[in-house]
């Protein structure tokens, strides 16, 4: 380590601003990270120059800066020596800025006195030539240390967190979710668009790789959320608006009419009976359009809760009032209301959870395969439904002909790994079409072909289960298929359906005929993903799956403080995993109610009332929606706890009536100036050029 | 009774428009010629530079300069008025930004004199015939101005004290200024004497603009017919007026023309060519590229359209050829 202590030497030029906090007293320290930047910088070198800058006091390089005693040098400096000015040059601020800036409060130094370089990931990471690596080190420092000069004291704001939470999904994220906050004895709504919870788990037989019952699992959880006292289970409803900010969101929830009362209707479904429809005859959704219902339906015999609903589009009464409504008739507790309209519902809360899940992909986009054309080509969710014993069938899986297929294709990544659809995995669906095949086995004694480009079974248990299904005589074809067609062209693909595929570990191409197709279709964002994520102000990634904060280290939280995302609508994932992020996400939201408060960021924009003209330039472009315009006064307005300090309305206003903290010009420019000085450009420069 | 304070006009590089707003005092001309002896004043009345030479440095109070600096002679004067006077203010545009005259910083110097002395279709000049900076003639040697590789600021040739805006600016500034002057309470160095807000602020449609204008096309004034009820901006004409400072209380705007930008910019803004560009620019209804260039086209000059009158103190480079 070495020093250059205590050389005070002149304020460079401020340009006429004030500067805070006294005279400028910089320490600046230089950290080694080991050999990660002290191998392509010379930071001694570095060291020196800028013990020789206008305002620095101390200089010093370190082999860890933000190892404890390199955090206590500081803190000794700033006590000893009396600095009221920061700069470390070591990795990204994203890593270390909140170590540092704590290390000086500790001191007694406002935090925002402190200034980050990163000559990590900027520098020594990107440069293999140490003497230029180092050069644009020192440009880094002098224009840090220029910055200085112009920070100022800042404080952090604090907003309280009202414990009431919003969860957005009903299905097995959303259902986890809201018991573990609800046992932790904080209120929860949870909204859920369709009638019933329960989500894509619901239509499950099976799950994998246990086998276990989907049923036997998920249902006793549908009733704890619905007698709950914590929990308020919103079905059949939307969020139409979110306003506000982490701790204090204002939601609008809308409950859709079901035209029967939920609080009256014990779910005997005596009304159902009674319709005048004596047969169904319409297409029921649960049951994936493979059965019918009626026009008063409940979606299945487990639905939470458990209240029958009208479907207004096929009821007679509703189009020509005409109906005898024997429905109403029967119900003896006179819970039919066909007057119902929608309900608004108002309430506040301080966190929300998005656990709006997946949906599949729809097969007719991949032709090739013949979903739509041949009846017998099925999706790998119609396929759940006819394995069920709650299913249209009753658990047989039969053809729509209604023979038992002696043969059946299960064609993996359909919609996934593909080019012309999505380029994704979609992670769920080498496993579900291993137990697929198992139950179709099982159920029907079948010759089952897997179809698979690559088989993905990572996970507990999950390779284990794979073994199994080879050993009890499932076949497995490793190829991508390219064609599903009934056009036989021999006699034992006559009345079939034949899979024409390249088997890629024999290196033939191969025609095989079945009586049954099964498209293991993939998972992709909701088709409404981009209005919930633009209501709740955080983002998608390209594809469309809403982004966490970070990959790794932050997987449940967003952009937006406060609002958190869990399961399938984050990405493709499983039970087991959607499962662990809801808990995760509650564990989030837990710990911000029990902290009571949270602090943000003061490094937002404000808007100097007395310089906007109101010319509304700024407002659309805030990607928070933290502008709006007062009309009385009829200027533009920024809401703190909104301002994620983005900057775009800072660099839009044409009237440059919009500050920043931490970004004020004099910072900036100054800033810039310290980095081109090394080319001999000054900012302010006058052009004197003469012929 | 003590002397009346000193007052003086100059004019550089403008189109005399300046002069003619302080004409346009009308009646308040006698109000400031009774206040104060106008000592210098080509425009109107007979001064040579020797009489300004002769005169003690710093005996005038204040000299307004209009126009920017093109020339060595310009430059001269702007020195020689700066040790005479005890108050220097940049009059107009030209001499406050560069004005319309610095639009030729878009060119370099030669391009300039190849074209208008010879390449220009209206010009006749078999000779090749080119000012020159000295020349014989029966037998006296008559000398020219040289020409400045750039047009310049008053400001990035001499110290300045104030600026009064505008293209030209209006009388009521000027009475104003002038008013500010006579009471001594001097506004500090530097200042821009107009309100330091955007036009926007002052402008008769503000209420009419909407929040969310979306740019799905631009239109030059002549493309349309502009409704005289309506924010200029949210019927895609391009008005400056957000990125201008207020002060002509929207004279265009009343005439039914959008705002060029001719007061500047707010002290809080460096280049105001760019602040409007990036204001506009993410008001844009198309979010992908073709989309977004499509929307551009409708801007044909944009050099012309956001720097009209501040080129030469703007952060643009000046197009100056690497060999001079
Ligand atoms: C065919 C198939 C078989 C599978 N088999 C298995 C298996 O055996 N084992 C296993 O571990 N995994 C399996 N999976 C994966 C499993 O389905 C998912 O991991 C799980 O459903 C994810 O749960 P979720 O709550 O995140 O999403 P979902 O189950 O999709 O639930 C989301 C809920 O949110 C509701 N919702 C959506 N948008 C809104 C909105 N705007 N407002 C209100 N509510 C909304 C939906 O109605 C739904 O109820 C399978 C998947 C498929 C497609
Ligand atoms: S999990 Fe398997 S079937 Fe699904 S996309 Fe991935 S590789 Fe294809
Ligand atoms: S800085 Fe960004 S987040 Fe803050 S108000 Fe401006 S645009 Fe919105
Ligand atoms: S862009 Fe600037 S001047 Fe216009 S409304 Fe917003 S803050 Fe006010
Ligand atoms: S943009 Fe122009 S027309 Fe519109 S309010 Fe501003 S000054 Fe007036």
């Amino acid at each position: 380590m070495s020093d250059n202590n205590n050389k005070l030497n002149g304020s460079p030029q401020t340009n006429g601003a004030a500067v805070s906090n006294g005279t400028p007293k910089i320490g600046f320290y230089v950290c080694h990270c080991g050999h990660n930047i002290a191998s392509q910088v010379d930071v001694e070198d570095v060291q020196k120059f800028a013990s020789e800058l206008p305002g620095v006091a101390v200089s010093r390089d370190y082999k860890y800066m933000c190892s404890d005693p390199g955090q206590e040098l500081i803190q000794k400096d700033i006590k000893e020596l009396g600095l009221n000015r920061i700069v470390v040059a070591s990795c990204s601020p994203l890593l270390h800025e909140h170590t540092f800036r704590t290390a000086a409060e500790k001191a007694g130094l406002n935090p925002y006195y402190f200034h980050m370089v990163n000559i990590r990931e900027n520098v020594s990471w990107v440069h293999d030539n140490k003497e230029s690596a180092t050069k644009k080190a020192k440009d880094l420092t002098r224009a840090a240390i220029q910055r200085v000069f112009f920070h100022k004291a800042l404080e952090k704001k604090t907003v309280p967190i009202n414990p009431d939470v919003l969860i957005v999904g009903g299905g097995i994220a959303g259902i986890t979710a809201a018991l573990t906050i609800a046992n932790a004895g904080k209120h929860v709504y949870l909204v859920e668009r369709e009638p019933t919870i329960g989500g894509h788990m619901a239509m499950f037989d099976k799950t994998f790789p246990t086998l276990d019952c989907a049923a036997c699992i998920l249902t006793p959880k549908m009733s704890a959320v619905k007698s709950h006292p914590h929990i308020t289970m919103w079905t059949y409803s939307e969020v139409e608006k979110v306003d506000g900010f982490v701790g204090n969101y204002r939601v609008q929830v809308k409950r859709k009419p079901r035209y029967v009362n939920e609080e009256l209707c014990v779910g005997c479904m005596e009304c159902i009976d009674a319709c005048i429809y004596k047969e169904a005859k319409y297409p029921d959704e649960f049951n994936q359009k493979l059965s019918k219902r009626k026009p008063i339906y409940i979606p299945f015999p487990q639905a939470t809760p458990q209240v029958v609903l009208f479907d207004p589009e096929t009821c007679i009464d509703f189009k020509s009032h005409r109906c005898k409504k024997t429905c109403i008739e029967v119900c003896d507790r006179e819970a039919i209301d066909l007057k119902q309209v929608p309900e608004y519902k108002e309430i506040n809360v301080g966190t929300v959870i998005l656990t709006t899940g997946f949906k599949t992909y729809d097969a007719e986009l991949s032709p090739q395969y013949g979903y739509g054309r041949y009846p017998n080509v099925y999706t790998s969710l119609e396929i759940e439904r006819l394995v069920n014993a709650s299913g249209p069938t009753a658990g047989e899986i039969i053809n729509k002909d209604g023979i038992k297929p002696k043969s059946v294709g299960i064609i993996h990544c359909v919609g996934s790994r593909d080019q012309k659809a999505h380029k994704w995995c979609s992670k769920v669906c080498c496993m579900y079409s291993l137990k697929l095949a198992h139950l179709i086995k099982e159920h029907t004694g079948a010759q089952v072909y897997n179809f698979y480009i690559d088989m993905r079974t990572p996970g507990k248990g999950y390779e284990e289960f794979y073994d199994k299904l080879m050993t009890e005589g499932v076949h497995f074809v490793r190829g991508r298929v390219s064609e599903v067609t009934d056009w036989a062209l021999v006699p034992e693909e006559e009345n079939k359906l034949t899979i024409r595929v390249e088997d890629t570990l024999i290196g033939v191409v191969r025609r095989v005929p079945v009586d049954m197709v099964v498209l293991a279709v993939g998972l992709e964002p909701r088709v409404d993903a981009d209005d919930i994520r633009r209501m709740f102000n955080i983002s998608c990634s390209n594809e469309g799956w809403f982004l966490e904060r970070h990959p790794k280290l932050a997987p449940v939280s967003t952009f937006t403080d406060g609002i958190f995302i869990a399961g399938g609508c984050q990405g493709p994932k499983d039970i087991p995993d959607s499962v662990a992020q809801a808990g995760a996400a509650a564990a989030e939201v837990l710990s911000l109610i029990s902290a009571g408060s949270i602090e943000l960021e003061p490094n937002t924009a404000s808007i100097m009332e007395d310089h906007c003209s109101g010319c509304k330039s700024c407002i659309p472009l805030c990607p928070y929606s933290a502008i709006s315009y007062i009309e009385d006064s009829k200027k533009a307005y920024i809401n703190e706890a909104l301002c994620k300090g983005c900057g775009t309305c800072v660099a839009a206003c044409p009237s440059g009536s919009i500050t920043q903290n931490m970004f004020d010009d004099e910072q900036i420019f100054s800033e810039i100036d310290g980095l081109l000085k090394f080319a001999g450009i000054e900012l302010e420069e006058t052009e004197g050029e003469h012929a | 009774m003590p002397d009346k304070p000193k007052i003086g006009f100059y004019w550089c590089a403008s189109c005399g428009g300046c002069e003619e707003s302080v004409v346009d005092l009308a009646e308040d001309i006698i109000m400031v010629a009774d206040a104060v002896d106008i000592v210098f004043w080509p425009v109107a009345m007979d001064f040579k530079r020797s009489d300004v030479e002769a005169m003690d440095d710093g005996s005038i109070l204040a000299t307004m300069v209009n126009g920017a600096i093109r020339t060595s002679e310009q430059e001269e004067m702007a020195r020689l008025i700066r040790r005479k006077s005890k108050i220097v203010i940049a009059y107009g545009s030209c001499a406050h930004m560069g004005g319309i005259p610095s639009l030729a910083n878009e060119f370099p110097r030669q391009q300039i004199m190849d074209f208008m002395y010879e390449g220009s279709p209206s010009v006749v000049n078999p000779d090749k015939t080119r000012p020159m900076l000295s020349v014989k003639h029966n037998s006296m040697n008559v000398t020219l101005p040289e020409i400045r590789n750039l047009v310049r600021t008053l400001d990035q040739v001499i110290d300045v004290d104030y600026y009064i805006p505008g293209c030209p600016p209006t009388p009521k500034l000027l009475k104003d200024a002038v008013l500010v002057l006579l009471s001594g309470k001097l506004p500090p160095k530097g200042t821009v004497l107009s309100p330091d807000e955007a036009l926007c602020e002052q402008c008769k449609h503000k209420d009419t603009k909407p929040v969310d204008v979306s740019f799905k096309q631009f239109y030059r004034p002549h493309m349309v017919i502009i409704d005289n009820t309506k924010c200029l901006l949210s019927q895609g004409v391009i008005c400056m007026g957000p990125a201008t400072r207020a002060g002509c209380e929207a004279l265009c705007i009343q005439g039914n023309m959008p705002c060029s930008g001719c007061f500047g910019p707010t002290s809080r803004v460096k280049d105001q060519g760019a602040k409007m560009l990036s204001s506009l620019c993410s008001n844009i209804s198309a979010k992908d590229e073709e989309g977004i260039d499509a929307v551009l086209d409708g801007i044909p000059d944009p050099v012309g359209t956001f720097y009209r009158y501040g080129l030469a103190s703007s952060l643009l480079r000046k197009k100056i050829p690497e060999d001079v």
